[in-house]
């Protein structure tokens, strides 16, 4: 590896640099070539996964090097296989998308196994005409595609506990994936079917065995939502809803209801079981808040994070990911320092509405105890709060919608916990 | 060579303005390939689970706690517990005044804000092993067993499409909506 230059322009206090360092010094990061195990008798060295020709082609799997990543936390009720959740691998992740087959999970009843053939979105309620869709026919209309976080608005909820929680960052905010989801404007089919002027909402009613339902204001309907089909480009997972599930851009995961079969257009809320009882959030005079949809603005450093320690002083890469319910991250902010000096990091060209944006920026460690954090700031002005911020007139164990700013500390060994200022 | 030019751009003028004819310039702008097929009220009825707070949408029969006492003990107790408290799964009585508290113990009695939860919940997905098992009287009289273990009504009181609306939860005054329309 090269060394580093003499001449670095510090961004802020305790070894943030420009966050665009790594572009300007071109530093080499893939050091040299690897020794050489077994010269061949021309004196040039093979590795031996080089010396003969390789596995068949087809192979869809990850590396058996990278087995380990994969969803974290896998955990169900008592009694259940598939009722609970199941995290995505944030800390082990770059870039905005998530590979489908690590898209955290969050379900009610397990995983149902539907027959497309059989499957039907049925439309009725206020409406002038009760309407039946197969697969088939949705296919024939108008789709869109956009790359949109999901999140769980349970993620993150360890974050309340009274001391630290000592977890992966996964284990504390997987509960959030991004994906390119496509499908076909809900707006298109309600306006076939025609609303009536009394329909003011919609209940949405999944095809799992616990028949999850949820009520959405008909404006988000007729405004971005879409019965998505694909993901990433294939059908939907059957984990993520296969063959079709409501997707709300921006709004509470739990709203955008997987496995989904029927839309009944009324006039008010249902209150399900999971909009009254659960996804509700408490507030400290005892008063509960219904419907409160949209995920706040948030970022999570991934790496460097709990379980990825550091090696020893020098150049590291800081990275994460953040993302609003409100639109576009206009910036994120780094502090190493506890949050005396912050310096701004970095964006990846891809700077989406209602995505993920990945965040970077170079640091210099510089062996003695640090406090890294992240802070974003969205299109609307929305700033990432504080912990202590976010408590502010929340019942004691209210743990939904929590985007606070999360703090790793760093020891003089290396070694990152979960720290609260 | 000029003229060629002339006709190239004509050709290809022209064929723009054939593709607009069919592609308008936001190819779906209005246009719908209307393959909804209308449904029967018979079939809505099969697939509408929705039960609403004033009652909407809950069907006929009837059922009190005594029978619901019976009904709960084999087919909800392994998983919510004698009395519905200390189950290895969720609490469904019990905490009532504790919403306002430092510790908030959320339950069906001192949580939920509408009593026809409990019926669209249950016959959505209750018993979890085996959900869509119970018969209307049933998830009625559970209904009226879980109302009466948190003092909501009495264990002779019938719930049916007409009482069980009226029923009033302890914590029912307790939300406000964070939502409001933009209109």
């Amino acid at each position: 590896m090269k060394e580093t230059p003499d001449n670095i322009n510090f961004a802020a206090n305790n070894g943030l640099l420009d966050r665009r360092f790594f572009l300007k010094a071109g530093l080499g990061v893939g050091g040299g070539l690897m020794s050489a195990s077994a010269l061949s008798s021309e004196g040039k060295d093979r590795f031996p996964w080089m010396k003969q020709p390789g596995m068949p082609m087809g192979q869809s799997g990850p590396s058996r090097f990278e087995e380990h990543i994969k969803r974290e936390g896998v955990g169900s009720q008592p009694g259940t296989t598939g009722s609970g959740a199941s995290r995505t691998p944030i800390e082990y992740l770059d870039g905005i998308i998530t590979p489908s087959r690590l898209h955290f999970e969050r379900h009610h009843s397990g995983i149902p196994d539907i027959d497309p053939a059989q499957h039907r979105l049925v439309i009725h309620g206020l409406v002038e005409r009760p309407l039946s869709f197969s697969m088939e026919s949705l296919a024939r209309y108008e789709h869109v595609s956009n790359i949109q976080f999901l999140e769980c608005s349970g993620n993150s909820g360890a974050m309340i506990s009274p001391k630290p929680l000592q977890r992966k960052a996964s284990n504390l905010h997987g509960l959030v994936s991004c994906s390119e989801w496509g499908g076909v404007p809900l707006k298109i089919l309600l306006d076939e079917a025609g609303i009536k002027p009394e329909g003011k909402w919609i209940v949405a009613s999944g095809s799992d065995a616990a028949m999850m339902s949820r009520s959405v204001p008909i404006e988000k309907i007729m405004d971005d939502a879409i019965i998505a089909t694909h993901q990433n480009g294939e059908p939907l997972r059957p984990s993520n809803g296969y063959p079709m599930r409501l997707f709300l851009p921006g709004w509470e995961g739990n709203a955008c209801v997987k496995w989904l079969r029927t839309i009944k257009v009324t006039s008010g809320p249902s209150m399900t079981k999971d909009e009254t009882s659960k996804y509700s959030d408490l507030r400290d005079d005892g008063i509960a808040e219904l419907f409160t949809f949209p995920m706040g603005v948030k970022s999570v450093i991934t790496s460097p994070s709990l379980s990825l320690n550091l090696t020893g002083p020098g150049i590291y890469q800081i990275k994460g990911i953040a993302w609003s319910g409100s639109g576009k991250i206009k910036s994120v902010e780094l502090s190493a320092d506890g949050g005396k000096t912050w310096a701004e990091a970095l964006l990846d060209e891809h700077v989406l509405p209602k995505a993920l944006t990945r965040f970077r920026s170079a640091w210099k460690w510089d062996g003695t105890p640090a406090t890294i954090m992240s802070r974003a700031i969205d299109e609307k002005g929305n700033i990432q709060p504080t912990r202590e911020q976010w408590f502010v007139g929340r019942a004691k164990n209210t743990f939904y919608h929590f985007n606070a700013i999360q703090t790793w500390g760093v020891n003089t060994a290396g070694e990152i916990n979960n720290v609260y200022l | 060579m000029f003229t060629s030019k002339i006709t190239k751009i004509a050709v290809n003028i022209l064929i723009i303005l054939i593709a607009q004819n069919i592609f308008a310039d936001d190819v779906f702008d209005g246009v719908s390939p209307q393959l909804g097929v209308v449904i029967s009220g018979d079939y809505i009825e099969q697939i509408d689970f929705v039960v609403m707070p004033s009652g909407d949408g809950l069907p006929g029969g009837s059922g009190n706690a005594v029978t619901g006492k019976v009904l709960y003990s084999i087919h909800c107790m392994a998983c919510h517990g004698p009395d519905a408290k200390g189950g290895i799964n969720g609490d469904l009585a019990g905490g009532h005044g504790t919403i306002s508290g430092p510790i908030p113990k959320k339950t069906v009695g001192s949580y939920w804000p509408y009593a026809t939860i409990i019926f669209d919940y249950i016959r959505r997905a209750m018993p979890y092993q085996l959900p869509g098992t119970l018969s209307n009287n049933e998830v009625y009289a559970l209904t009226a067993y879980i109302l009466n273990l948190n003092g909501v009504i009495g264990e002779d009181e019938l719930m049916n499409a007409q009482t069980l609306p009226k029923a009033k939860m302890p914590n029912s005054e307790g939300f406000i909506w964070a939502y409001s329309p933009s209109e």
